[in-house]
């Protein structure tokens, strides 16, 4: 059934560090490598090689800027992917029983033997964390690598999603935002760690790490103003007789 | 959103046959034998033919019956079996009138109220997407229903074209009004570039560069965007069409099938007109994180 467990035991998910993302997409083409040629359906490519190519991702890194009213602007880039909601909207909406939020650690997930394609679980979704894989016709959607982290078959290092373990600036984190003593739970903490649009009321698992803050000033770039000398002799004279013309 | 032809066929002729079969229901008009048979298959027609214009949209086709399952939490899933129950307990009164020259009134009354709560469950589809505000109200709801009634009282003939009209008329205010209120529904419902990315405690966001150069699903699906300009014409050419030229018809040429042909093919391109806008209009709030 496509109701959602009134709770679960785990609380599985991400916290995603916005100030110390790059924005060097490792984590995107890593989640396309392994979500490909793993669990469930491929994500195609269409005319991968044309004019217009486009293709299925579980993950995808947006660049915002960000302008304060008393500063320069900063840059922040966004990493975007299924947040796992508690009250995920996606799950309630499927009509075949294919979207499912499991008890045990809170993954939603798509099973793909009844999927049928209708994409309304994609509409519900605020996020955009679901792509209908124009090949297979079938919903996909970040499966936290459930394939990975609990794959006895791989070293014990590798049992975390892909993005995470392939991030090479540490901007992203996984563990249980259920248990208040795990290390994600307090970087959240510590960090205020914020919801992606709240007033949707998903109750998203996984949390973002708001970007610390920047030098408010831009007074110290005054130094870096060239100075013009005023022009002497012959240039001098000309300057100012052409300034009197 | 992306305004899929398939799913504009799907509400729109599916509702006017639903709407039809709602009346056929309750005994308007009152026919047997042939009669009864050909405004019965006009009714199937355009319910059936609805609904398997819906299923040609799917992308994995071959999983449909599995949409029969999940009724305790998803509308798309009670849509798919009230349809279904629907217009086998619709059958049962057409056999009665078609074959033995007899009414089932109970039965009948039944399957009217099945209809109507069918169309219901269709619209609910839509309204209840909070990501979609100007669907995610009680407008959307009335309106299905609205289109669904009163076109399927056009359906019944000349006979009841005096009440259909009045019907017309009370859809085409309910429509103005849905339409000025939806117009303000996305920025009531509160989410703006800096809620979807948590950074209007910084200041003021806007996209730097999209996550890639080309197109995807998301934008194809779910950032349709139509220009205003455009959006309030077809507003125009779908009042007139639907609602306000089968209303004068009706009141202005004389009570025959042509005349009824023309009103209902009229009414059917601007409902067919006014379902496109629908989607064409409604944003997504995904479209935020594309800075559109």
């Amino acid at each position: 059934m496509t109701t959602l467990p009134a709770s679960t035991d785990k609380k599985l998910g991400l916290v995603i560090d916005l100030d110390t993302c790059v924005g060097c997409h490792a984590c995107v083409i890593s989640c396309k490598e392994w979500n490909t040629s793993n669990y469930g359906e491929p994500l195609s490519d269409q005319n991968a090689y044309g004019a217009d190519p486009h293709g299925t991702f579980l993950n995808r890194v947006h660049a915002f800027e960000v302008t304060p009213d008393d500063g320069p602007a900063q840059t922040i880039h966004f990493p975007k992917s299924c947040l796992h909601c508690e009250d995920a909207p996606c799950v309630t909406v499927c009509p075949t029983g294919a979207s499912y939020k499991r008890t045990e650690d809170g993954i939603v997930l798509v099973n793909e033997d009844d999927c049928m394609g209708c994409g309304l679980c994609a509409w519900a979704c605020p996020y955009g964390a679901r792509e209908l894989d124009q090949m297979a016709g079938i919903m996909k959607k970040c499966t936290l690598c459930v394939d990975r982290v609990y794959n006895e078959n791989i070293p014990e290092e590798d049992r975390v999603p892909s993005c995470v373990r392939t991030c090479p600036a540490g901007a992203r984190h996984f563990g249980d935002l259920g248990d208040p003593n795990s290390d994600v739970s307090k970087l959240v903490a510590e960090r205020g760690g914020m919801d992606l649009m709240p007033e949707q009321g998903t109750k998203p698992v996984n949390k973002y790490l708001p970007p610390r803050l920047k030098d408010k000033s831009l007074d110290h770039v005054k130094h870096l103003d060239c100075q013009i000398a005023e022009p002497k002799g012959l240039l001098g004279w000309l300057d100012k007789a052409l300034e009197k013309l | 959103m992306h305004p899929a032809p398939s799913v504009i066929a799907f509400t729109t002729l599916s509702g006017l046959g639903f709407g039809f079969l709602a009346w056929l229901g309750l005994g308007i008009p009152d026919s047997y034998g042939w009669a009864s048979f050909a405004f019965y298959f006009v009714g199937y027609a355009l319910a059936v033919g609805g609904l398997i214009s819906s299923v040609l949209h799917l992308g994995n086709k071959k999983n449909a019956v599995k949409a029969m399952s999940q009724w305790r939490s998803s509308w798309l899933s009670r849509e798919g079996l009230s349809a279904i129950v629907t217009l086998l307990v619709v059958a049962i009164h057409a056999i009665g009138r078609i074959f033995f020259d007899t009414a089932l009134p109970v039965i009948g009354v039944i399957g009217s109220i099945l209809c109507i709560w069918t169309v219901f469950t269709t619209s609910m589809i839509y309204t209840q997407l909070k990501t979609v505000p100007r669907w995610n109200s009680p407008f959307t709801p009335v309106l299905f229903l609205g289109y669904a009634i009163a076109g399927g009282a056009l359906m019944t003939g000349p006979g009841r074209f005096t009440i259909a009209s009045i019907l017309l008329v009370a859809v085409a205010i309910v429509q103005i009004l849905a339409w000025r209120n939806g117009d303000g529904r996305f920025a009531e419902a509160g989410s703006t570039m800096e809620t979807a990315t948590g950074l209007g405690k910084i200041g003021k966001v806007r996209l730097l560069e999209p996550p890639h150069s080309g197109t995807n699903y998301l934008l194809k699906e779910m950032a349709y965007q139509v220009a205003r300009k455009h959006a309030e014409k077809l507003r125009m050419i779908g009042l007139t069409l639907g609602l306000v030229l089968p209303v004068l018809l009706i009141w202005l040429l004389p009570a025959n099938h042509i005349q009824g042909l023309l009103v209902i093919l009229l009414h059917l391109a601007g409902v067919a007109a006014i379902r496109w806008l629908f989607f064409a209009e409604a944003k997504h709030v995904v479209s935020l994180y594309y800075g559109k």
